[in-house]
């Protein structure tokens, strides 16, 4: 075990110092002078601009720039953003709570949702449940997320009325935020209805966000669970006589588990991919919201940054299901 | 009696046994109806639309659907803001979408292969160096890489579909590599090494055709997530700029509107919707069909 763990993690630093050589170079290939756009100021002159080379360090050799961005960026200097001037760092961690709250949602929402639904297709196998819960799931699948947004918004805000269109919380509310999790908070602040304005914003971004990985793990626990269910202990279970929902329940839902694992933790990376779009339509001040803006007002500080500590995020994701997926499955630490 | 034992089962060609395994799938064969009637509206789509896509008909600017009260036969799905044919611009939207999806397939399909041919044959350390660079490349979520490229190449519906090759790619190279080591091993090749076959080709004559099949289904999948992606790129201003009726685009554009007329929303997304199932489900029905180990025997 120790030994998978160990050249697991021993895949992780080259892929890490690939991940930060992309970052570090995409200032470089931004058209332009790198100093021009970096400076941010008009009609440099030629003083100027070689005191800025050398304040941005664009006068030494490359492989000398890179070292010190990589030693920058291990002690956590990501440099300020342009528009802000407050550091990357710390506006990236400002606002990650707000994505992790919306993503964990999401992500609650499409599990509680999508393992029943594909162990009740999988156990109707070519039934009138399986067909129509699969053509759901194709149709979750096929969706294009932001307009889904905008319908439900259309239905439940604008002609229902029952829920807001974009923020976190109602502007009459006010509370310190300790852990950045608006749900916690609101409670913890004790103010009467801040518990229900929270909800009331999170819902419909937490199911726009979470219905293709609903899709995604109901598809494949149905298909995990068909697996199982071909097996001969299986069979052996209901020869002993046991009631099908304790086969169906615990002996064959107990290993199908162990894909269905691996793809929550791979749909990691799609669900921040979604972020970007649902935090945008909802208005949600998250990262995605945080990165489309600066990319918009061309801040490319917070864009490199942004751009590394999230592929930092879903590595260390990956790296993390690929742990667990040894824990609960022995096969894969022999390889 | 000699007769009987003459006649020798002929195996079927392998397009018709693919036939007959796809048309076993009811979905999939709905899926590739539309599919068709999608890429014949994206051929002809400006000599089918009864408007100009782009002719603005000022006295007549948000005009509901013809079925709805102040609807009318001439903009049979209503009119957007400016007074454009929601019809025309959906049927002239359809051939975006269609080239993206070709167009992204086709080079993150032939550069996926090429690479991944190269990583299966080639020595250890060159297979390990490429396949770090694809861990580095999936690493970011795609949108987001795909976002950062746009905005590095500037927002147009041609870099969007750069940026949505690269990001695809490394799915092909991961998937030629894996089929390429397993028949690496198998006998036929080497036989045919043994024969006295050069590098190359071993490469595309002996074993790429062998590796095809689960290319195929992720070429039918990955043209969906294309035109999702393409959509998406320029939902959020960084694909086709206005006043391409790009279905994307178009959902941009009509954002504003979503509380005063539901139609403008509802039909450029419907579009998406409706191609990205029909591809996924004929996506479907091509992995029952060519995947083997699926084959009801």
């Amino acid at each position: 075990m120790l030994n998978y763990v160990l050249t697991r993690l021993l895949t992780f630093v080259p892929t890490f110092i690939g991940v930060t050589l992309i970052s570090f170079g995409f200032i470089r290939v931004l058209p332009g002078d790198p100093i021009v756009v970096m400076a941010g100021e008009r009609g440099l002159t030629d003083e100027r601009y070689a005191e800025l080379a050398t304040q941005f360090g664009f006068d030494r050799p490359l492989y000398e720039q890179f070292w010190e961005y990589l030693t920058g960026v291990l002690q956590g200097d990501l440099g300020n953003s342009f528009v802000t001037k407050k550091p990357v760092w710390d506006e990236f961690f400002a606002l990650f709570p707000a994505t992790l709250e919306l993503s964990l949602c999401a992500m609650i929402f499409a599990v509680v949702i999508g393992l029943p639904a594909g162990v009740i297709a999988a156990v109707n196998r070519g039934k009138f449940y399986d067909r129509a819960l699969m053509s759901t799931a194709l149709i979750g699948y096929s969706m294009p997320i932001f307009w889904w947004a905008l319908l439900l918004i259309i239905v439940f805000s604008g002609n229902l009325q029952w829920t807001p269109v974009s923020g976190r919380i109602d502007l009459i509310y006010y509370f310190p935020d300790p852990t950045g999790f608006m749900l916690i908070d609101s409670i913890a602040s004790g103010q009467k209805g801040a518990f229900g304005s929270a909800v009331r914003h999170l819902i419909l971004p937490a199911i726009v966000l979470g219905t293709i990985p609903l899709a995604v793990i109901a598809r494949q626990t149905r298909s995990a669970m068909l697996e199982v269910l071909g097996e001969d202990y299986i069979r052996t279970a209901r020869a002993k006589g046991l009631a099908p929902g304790r086969i169906n329940g615990v002996h064959a839902l107990r290993n199908a588990l162990i894909p269905v694992i691996t793809v929550i933790g791979l749909s990691v990376g799609t669900l921040l991919a979604g972020a970007i779009l649902t935090e945008t339509i909802f208005s949600w001040p998250g990262i995605g919201k945080w990165m489309v803006d600066s990319i918009f007002r061309r801040d490319y500080p917070v864009v490199q940054g942004g751009l590394l500590l999230i592929a930092v995020a879903v590595m260390i994701v990956n790296l993390t299901v690929d742990m667990l997926y040894g824990v609960i499955n022995p096969k894969i630490r022999k390889r | 009696m000699t007769d009987t034992a003459q006649t020798v089962i002929e195996r079927p060609s392998p397009l018709r046994e693919f036939w007959f395994y796809f048309r076993e799938n009811r979905g999939a064969v709905i899926g590739l109806w539309i599919f068709a009637a999608f890429a014949f509206v994206a051929l002809f789509g400006p000599w089918i639309a009864p408007h100009d896509a782009t002719a603005q008909f000022r006295d007549a600017t948000l005009q509901p659907p013809v079925w709805q009260e102040g609807g009318s036969w001439t903009y049979p799905l209503g009119t957007d803001p400016l007074g454009r044919d929601m019809l025309s611009r959906l049927i002239v939207g359809a051939r975006f979408s269609f080239f993206v999806g070709i167009v992204v397939v086709s080079i993150a399909a032939t550069g996926g292969i090429l690479v991944g041919l190269l990583a299966g044959f080639a020595p250890k350390w060159v297979d390990t160096i490429i396949m770090r660079i694809m861990d580095v490349i999936l690493a970011f979520p795609s949108l987001l890489l795909a976002l950062v490229l746009v905005a590095i190449l500037g927002p147009s519906l041609t870099n969007a579909m750069i940026a949505i090759a690269i990001v695809l790619q490394p799915h092909y190279v991961r998937l030629t590599r894996a089929s390429v080591l397993s028949e690496r091993q198998k006998d036929y090749v080497t036989s045919a090494k043994v024969a006295g076959a050069g590098l190359p080709r071993l490469m595309f004559i002996t074993v790429l055709p062998n590796c095809l099949a689960p290319i195929i289904v992720q070429a039918a999948l990955s043209f969906s997530t294309a035109i999702l992606d393409a959509a998406a790129l320029g939902f959020l201003g960084m694909g086709a700029q206005p006043p391409t009726p790009e279905w994307g685009t178009m959902l941009a554009e009509a954002r504003e509107f979503i509380l005063r007329a539901w139609w403008v929303v509802t039909f450029p997304g419907l579009a998406i919707l409706v191609t990205v199932l029909a591809i996924n489900l004929m996506g479907d029905g091509l992995r029952d069909a060519l995947d083997p180990k699926l084959k009801r025997s």
